[in-house]
């Protein structure tokens, strides 16, 4: 059951970035916070096998990319239907890194396309020193944020 | 803050949070009409414990995320923990035909290279009820 109204304002929820506390990302001493990821749908689909990543983790062309691979998605069938694809497409690369939309300041590979937020440089160099094997191993899999970020569902990527 | 915290709670009210819209009972019947054949649940558990070579390499079975026991919880190969698939251990198993679908599509190709048949979604669905 769907309230018309309702949904009208969720609409308009989803169309607009909601950021955490503050308009843009704050870069603290032991992290930093970033936008939340706003769309449902987006939550919902991508959220059922890892947190929903932000969306200006990556380039607009990297969301692109990975959104027309969905059938080996980094190793398993992740497909969705047309409808389902198309407004989590547009959601990821309206709030990408490198739209105004979005974060709108920084592109974090430039010239490249890259797939996997774990490769991107300032990743790597962030996770290089302080990530042990034991926490590793905790993890699993380094896509795996909230094994050692506890608030990155909500966009928190504070340094516990 | 308070009017959005406010706005998302409506918006949690005004969408349909899961469809439930059938049962595991119904969706056996469903697939057992389709294929024509009654489930044999001792069938559905040799598929899912079983080593597959047709699918992608990174996902050879269904224990690879789902374990041997469906009764206890999994972990997807992103380290995110899944809910057990027995009904018995979770109740909304099975309860929303279009999720249903939307995994089998996914995990079949992933596992095996192919759709499941109707039969083998019945024999599936029937062992994971009968835990």
């Amino acid at each position: 059951m769907i309230r018309p109204a309702s949904l009208i304002l969720c609409l308009a929820l989803a169309a607009t970035p909601v950021f955490a506390e503050s308009e843009e990302e704050e870069e603290g001493e032991g992290g930093f916070r970033t936008a939340v990821a706003a769309n449902p749908t987006f939550q919902t689909e991508c959220g059922s096998c890892h947190i929903a990543y932000p969306a200006g983790f990556l380039p607009a062309r990297s969301w692109t990319a990975i959104m027309a691979g969905l059938d080996d998605h980094f190793g398993e069938n992740a497909t969705l239907d047309d409808k389902t694809r198309t407004e989590i497409e547009g959601y990821l690369t309206q709030n990408a890194a490198d739209v105004q939309s979005g974060w709108g300041r920084r592109d974090p590979a430039p010239g490249a396309t890259p797939l996997r937020i774990s490769e991107l440089s300032w990743f790597v160099r962030e996770h290089g020193r302080e990530v042990s094997n034991q926490m590793k191993t905790k993890a699993k899999s380094m896509s795996n944020c909230a094994a050692c970020h506890q608030g990155a569902a909500q966009g928190a990527f504070e340094g516990d | 803050m308070k009017t959005l915290s406010l706005t998302l709670a409506l918006c949690a009210l005004a969408l349909p949070a899961v469809a439930q819209d059938t049962t595991p009972a119904a969706l056996i019947a469903g697939y057992e009409a389709a294929a024509g054949a009654k489930a044999d649940p001792a069938a559905g558990r040799d598929l899912f414990l079983a080593n597959h070579t047709g699918g992608k390499p990174d996902t050879p079975s269904c224990t690879t995320c789902h374990t041997n026991d469906p009764t206890k919880p999994g972990q997807a190969r992103t380290g995110k923990a899944i809910d057990p698939l027995a009904p018995s251990a979770t109740p909304a198993r099975f309860t929303d035909s279009a999720k249903v679908e939307k995994w089998f599509g996914r995990n079949c190709d992933s596992v095996l290279g192919r759709a499941c048949t109707d039969a083998e979604k019945a024999n599936l669905l029937a062992w994971l009820s009968s835990l």
